[in-house]
């Protein structure tokens, strides 16, 4: 079975800061990780080659320190590391990001599985999953809690989160799957792995090497455009208030009349 | 600091401490009060390929030596030190095999203990012998193809969970230290069985064991070396596997310091920091130069093993008893930077405390490696002008 688990590199911040002038974050300092619910998907693939035999392959697009997120990857277990890097790539939106991993998962070729977070920590759509998909023409199942069967070269059944449980989904083999932290739990690297990470080839390749034309990638092929960033305000702490059952029913139906909301 | 430590070694230390801190810190306080073997730690030293690192490639491992299991050992003693001798004692059950073992017996055994599918122990003490290792009363007598074993062993780490055990008995017990033979025991051999567990003061969690032969069939082919050679057996695997109980008593020594200097920095007593005291200071001092010491001599000497230098005997036991000495004084030491609260079982110090004490006893106490280190200056100084 060949597995492709795309990866994306961010800065390993929870309180990502933003610098107010430039409406960007600030990576200075900053060290960076495997996005985290990409480790699920890259556990994921391995579990599957384990079970099924196979290859799996790690993808990412980004700047040459990348590669040691995809070094990363295969100390979690993956086979083969493949980095997309090219200037001709900077600046590239979900949709560029989504064109340029499509058109690097056709050059690969014979994919069985395409893997992938459910989002980035940093930019947070959510989209770059679906858009492979739709590049590919194939079929999507986001927030994968679960692999129930698989029947390799044929159909995947698996159950997909959503906001009151779960769906349980099959799909024809080749597809994407966008999975979520619950699916499973992340290994700890082993000697093996590391030593592998180590002296493990990486593949780089550019824009040309996918065949992407300059007008689909980067900036000029990314239609969004990013008007603001901003820091939502806090919530004020709230009020509590004092004094017996019926005298706080008082108070409190006295300040939502104060509000207009009632 | 650069410890002259390969790309390799540096992966074993950063894979063990990962482990120790993300898998035993959680659970440590527990294990030590409940007296519970750690298997989940266990398994995931295995998992992450930990358990053959001072087994050569040929047999499932890594390559590596005592340097290695040092290392490994050093980093997840720092956190516990029950944990660790439940991993090292594979590698001292495991020596014997790998020193004297045959092609044979290597390709039988090694690959299960590289791999961490089966537990390994050492068995020479008995209620009648300790530092005299050439007193062994537990009988080998030879049927056909086989030995019987008959008698009792004590005290040995990973006892009542390993799967395969390497035995000291006698063939002859008027030859003394001549007569000992060493045998591989698989756990499941008939007329083998287990004593009780002990209970203990300090490395709590880790199983240590009475084990019982009662006529227990062992085929001949399980002998490790000849009739005779048990003792040199049982020594060349202490000479190889002490840098390792030096490196346990770096770990710990490693860990209390590391406590104490924490609580030094937060306590406040007479209006400031008690790390402000000069007395606090000068032990803390103390402690750091002594545990660097003692690193360094245990490295050397598993350096020395590795190598198979004709000094590897003298100083590992010179890193042994000097580390372990080091980690009573330090512990007892980061304990009274801790004052009261250093002795409440609710902080880690006193389990340090605790941990030290044995690594001046077993693998031969400390006045016996003083015995080693003093026969190895009388050899030499022998043809001193
Ligand atoms: C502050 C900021 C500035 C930005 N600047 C620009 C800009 O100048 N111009 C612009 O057009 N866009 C910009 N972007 C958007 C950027 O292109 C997206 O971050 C990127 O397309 C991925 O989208 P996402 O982070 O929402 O990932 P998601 O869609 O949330 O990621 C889902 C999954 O897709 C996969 N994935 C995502 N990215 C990659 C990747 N690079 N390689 C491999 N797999 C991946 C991973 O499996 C991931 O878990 C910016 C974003 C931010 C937050
Ligand atoms: C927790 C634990 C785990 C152990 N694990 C194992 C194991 O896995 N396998 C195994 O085979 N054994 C194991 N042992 C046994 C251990 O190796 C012995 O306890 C140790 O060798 C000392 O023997 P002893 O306790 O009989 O002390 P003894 O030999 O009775 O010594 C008592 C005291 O006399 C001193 N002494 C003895 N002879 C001399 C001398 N010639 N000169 C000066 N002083 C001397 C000793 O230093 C000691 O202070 C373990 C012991 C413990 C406590």
């Amino acid at each position: 079975m060949r597995i492709v688990v795309c990866i994306k590199q961010v800065p390993d911040v929870t309180d990502v800061k933003i610098n107010p002038q430039t409406n960007t974050l600030i990576r200075e300092g900053v060290p960076s990780i495997i996005n985290p619910f990409d480790t699920y998907a890259i556990e994921e693939g391995v579990r599957l080659r384990e079970k099924f035999g196979g290859t799996v392959i790690v993808l990412t697009m980004g700047p040459p320190q990348a590669e040691t997120a995809l070094r990363q990857a295969v100390e979690a277990g993956a086979d083969e590391m493949i980095l997309l890097s090219d200037r001709a790539f900077a600046g590239s939106d979900t949709l560029a990001t989504s064109y340029a991993l499509a058109a690097a998962i056709r050059k690969i070729g014979n994919v069985d599985i395409i893997l992938c977070g459910k989002q980035a920590m940093d930019g947070d759509t959510g989209q770059v999953g679906p858009g492979i998909a739709e590049f590919l023409d194939l079929p999507l199942v986001t927030y994968v809690k679960k692999i129930e069967e698989v029947e390799p070269g044929k159909r995947i059944r698996v159950e997909a989160m959503n906001d009151y449980g779960y769906n349980v989904y099959e799909a024809p083999l080749p597809c994407v799957m966008t999975v979520v932290k619950e699916i499973n739990e992340p290994r700890m690297p082993s000697l093996r792995t590391k030593m592998k990470a180590k002296s493990a080839k990486l593949t780089t390749w550019k824009a040309e090497d996918i065949g992407a034309p300059p007008e689909r990638i980067g900036l000029a092929g990314s239609p969004t455009a990013v008007w603001k960033i901003f820091t939502p305000k806090p919530r004020s702490g709230g009020e509590i208030l004092h004094g017996s059952i019926s005298e706080m029913a008082d108070q409190l139906y006295a300040k939502l009349k104060e509000r207009l909301v009632i | 600091m650069d410890y002259g430590f390969t790309e390799q070694q540096i992966m074993i230390r950063d894979l063990a401490r990962q482990i120790a801190e993300e898998k035993v810190l959680p659970i440590r306080a527990e294990l030590d009060e409940k007296e519970e073997f750690p298997f989940e730690a266990m398994n995931a030293l295995a998992d992450a390929d930990l358990f053959g690192i001072y087994i050569p490639e040929a047999y499932g491992g890594f390559g590596g030596g005592a340097l290695e299991l040092c290392i490994a050992t050093e980093e997840i003693s720092r956190i516990c030190g029950g944990v660790a001798v439940s991993y090292a004692a594979n590698a001292l059950g495991a020596y014997p095999i790998l020193l004297h073992g045959t092609e044979e017996q290597k390709q039988k055994y090694l690959p299960d203990i590289a791999a961490g599918r089966k537990f390994c122990a050492f068995a020479l003490t008995e209620p009648n012998v300790g530092s005299d290792a050439s007193a062994v009363e537990t009988t080998a007598k030879r049927d056909g193809d086989y030995y019987i074993l008959n008698g009792s062993k004590q005290w040995i780490t990973n006892g009542g969970v390993a799967g395969t055990l390497t035995v000291m008995a006698t063939v002859n017990k008027a030859k003394g230290a001549r007569g000992l033979t060493a045998f591989i025991v698989e756990s499941g051999m008939p007329g083998f069985t287990l004593g009780k567990k002990e209970k203990k003061l300090g490395i709590r969690c880790s199983d240590t064991r009475v084990l019982y032969f009662d006529n227990c069939r062992v085929p001949a082919a399980n002998r490790l070396g000849r009739e005779g050679d048990g003792f040199r057996v049982a020594m060349n695997t202490f000479d190889c596997s002490r840098p390792g109980i030096g490196a346990q008593a770096v770990g710990i020594a490693q860990g209390a310091y590391e406590e104490a200097v924490k609580f030094a920095k937060t306590r406040e007593q007479f209006g400031q920091k008690i790390i402000g005291f000069q007395a606090i200071q000068h032990m803390l001092a103390d402690m750091a130069t002594q545990i660097e010491a003692a690193r360094l001599l245990v490295y050397q000497a598993a350096r020395e093993v590795d190598k198979n230098s004709k000094d590897g005997p003298k100083i590992s036991a010179m890193a042994k008893m000097y580390a372990s000495d080091v980690a009573m004084k330090v512990t007892t030491d980061a304990l009274q930077i801790c004052g009261g609260a250093g002795y409440m079982r609710e902080y880690p110090v006193e389990k340090y405390f605790r941990d030290a004490k044995i690594t001046q006893i077993y693998e031969g106490t400390n006045q016996i490696q003083r015995n080693v280190i003093a026969l190895s200056i009388i050899r030499e100084s022998r043809d001193w002008k």
